[in-house]
């Protein structure tokens, strides 16, 4: 699951990444003409609308193609960087740079690919660039209550105005298409020339159209990676089909004990009612979480065993099932429910007068086991805690 | 030799956008560009004069959020690469070579004065507004990002506000 950074990818080996995409980057930047001041200027006095054509393309692909991918659980948007909104400074910024940017008639980014093919004008860019930055390091202090004025957080603008992610994605990408059909017209009449686009064209322009669009209604109407493996593991005939390896209670104790470094004992119940009593050792994850990323080496692992136990029978097999979409871990289950378990081994019936010999050698294994597993939970309190990857907000933007 | 024509531009934003769509998916971040002017100014200061970039307030705040030098960054990487990657393309569309471009009518002082005013103006704005045309509006539009899009839409309304009154900068 992305963002492949930095469990897959390390932080080290990003900063080659950040070349490689850099290279990308100012290739296209470049082919499309943004080392051109005049092609970039057009926009604003409506000779040559390049600018607004690339931009909001790209936007849309990028917007759209994070929508695909983290429906089908490719991309996990909470930790994804969302810039900040400080509406204030937003706003000004955005003048001011809008001011750069007709009067320097480059952005960064574009002057940056203007200095790199030799454009002297580009090169003069960057230099102002530094100065301005240098500028505005220097007068920090004056703009520091502004600069953090209206802190909103890392808000989407679609929550903003209540909207769904796909809703709002859809509407920018008709207001794209419009802009690109209006800004077409204009062109036109500024150059006061008339081209015809050719047939093979007009039916490549009308599949671009119809692509995004497409890719938006699977995205809101068919249901997604976790909506899938929910309704998978709801049916009632997987449940049945699948053989559930199952351990007994005893034999679970007995592991414990005795192996306890091969088990990871899973309680799927809430965490209230894994406080309230659970098995030593065992740790929580709420049947809820189990798809959670941070949960993800423990099904993805095949060191140890997982034993899943809960109180419903329905809850553990789900349970088992939801791990097996995850990765390939041997999933166990236990056959007895935790307050059976609870009862064998915190109040074990005291075997009456002319009990069998098995019952007095069951009641004293599992005194004995009680007594071992107590110690080993006091001996393994620290060492026991599952390590769970701590799941950051990538850093991103301009910082 | 004659420079090639540029790519369709709808075809340029749509290879944009998969290389913005594989940063986010790789990194979890988007591009930028104004960023790595910051940490060239700032490792700038910071090795001309030490003593200043200790006592600063951007600078010590700077520190204490990002350790290390300012020039091992993300951005700073990724813009050595749009160097190498604008310098290909310009190369194999026979686009390189030192060049000065001005609107019909503007005098060449008038275009060296706004080139250099106007990156101050976009570098200070940059700083302002936590990102540029890539790392705010760009890379804020693919995720959605409230901020991003309201100084998308301040960039490109302030430059049409302004369009008028630097005409002669551009037009015939």
């Amino acid at each position: 699951m992305g963002p492949l950074v930095p469990y897959i990818i390390s932080q080290e080996f990003n900063l080659i990444i950040a070349l490689l995409i850099g290279i990308g980057f100012g290739f296209v930047l470049e082919q499309a003409g943004f080392s051109s001041t005049r092609k970039l200027v057009g926009l604003f006095y409506g000779y040559d609308f390049t600018v607004l054509r690339v931009f909001f393309t790209a936007g849309v692909t990028a917007a759209v193609g994070v929508l695909l991918l983290s429906h089908y659980g490719l991309l996990d948007l909470r930790v994804i960087y969302i810039n900040p909104t400080f509406t204030r400074s937003a706003l000004v910024g955005g003048v001011i740079m809008g001011a750069g940017f007709i009067i320097g008639g480059f952005c960064p980014g574009t002057s940056v690919c203007a200095a790199s093919i030799g454009k002297i004008d580009g090169i003069l860019f960057v230099l102002g660039g530094f100065l301005g930055v240098f500028a505005f390091v220097e007068a920090y202090p004056l703009f520091k209550d502004f600069f953090m004025a209206d802190a909103l957080g890392p808000v989407k603008i679609n929550e903003q105005l209540s909207m769904s992610m796909p809703l709002f994605t859809t509407l920018m990408t008709a207001v794209a298409i419009i802009a690109f059909i209006a800004t077409w017209q204009i062109e036109k009449r500024v150059r006061k020339i008339d081209t015809k686009t050719p047939r093979k064209m007009q039916i490549r322009y009308a599949l671009a159209i119809a692509v995004p669009f497409l890719i938006l209604a699977v995205v809101a109407f068919l249901p997604g990676k976790e909506e899938i493996i929910k309704n998978r593991i709801a049916e009632a005939k997987r449940q049945q089909k699948c053989v559930f390896r199952e351990i007994a209670a005893d034999k679970l104790a007995y592991e414990i004990v005795n192996h306890h470094y091969q088990l990871n004992i899973i309680d799927v119940r809430t965490p209230e009612e894994y406080e309230a009593f659970h098995i030593p050792l065992a740790i929580n994850i709420p049947f809820d979480e189990i798809l959670d990323r941070k949960w993800e080496r423990i099904f993805k692992q095949k060191e140890k065993t997982n034993i899943f136990y809960a109180d419903s029978d329905t809850l553990v097999r789900m349970s088992c099932l939801k791990a097996k979409f995850i990765g390939k871990s041997t999933n166990f289950i236990l056959r007895e429910g935790v307050s059976e378990f609870r009862d064998m081994y915190y109040n074990p019936a005291e075997p009456v007068a002319g009990a069998t010999k098995q019952e007095i050698n069951t009641y004293n294994f599992r005194t004995k086991a009680t007594h071992d597993m107590e110690n080993l939970k006091d001996a393994l309190k620290n060492i026991g805690k599952p390590v769970t990857r701590e799941v950051k907000v990538v850093q991103g933007g301009c910082s | 030799m004659k420079p090639k024509p540029f790519m369709n531009p709808y075809l340029a934003g749509f290879l944009l956008g998969l290389v913005l769509l594989a940063t986010i998916y790789i990194t979890g971040r988007g591009l930028g560009a104004s960023g790595a002017f910051k940490s060239v100014v700032l490792s700038t200061v910071e090795n001309v004069a030490p003593q200043h970039a200790e006592e600063g307030l951007y600078y010590s705040e700077y520190a204490e959020s990002h350790p290390g030098s300012p020039m091992v960054s993300w951005l700073v990487f990724e813009v050595i690469g749009v160097v190498i990657g604008a310098f290909i393309s310009g190369l194999i569309s026979n686009r390189v070579g030192f060049k000065f471009e001005k609107g019909p009518r503007a005098t060449n002082t008038a275009r060296i004065i706004g080139a250099i005013l106007g990156g101050a103006l976009f570098g200070f704005g940059s700083q302002l507004g936590r990102g540029c045309t890539s790392g705010s509006a760009l890379s804020g539009m693919a995720v959605l990002s409230f901020g991003g899009i309201i100084t998308m839409l301040a960039i490109f309304g302030g430059a049409y506000a302004l369009a008028y009154f630097f005409r002669k900068l551009w037009l015939k």
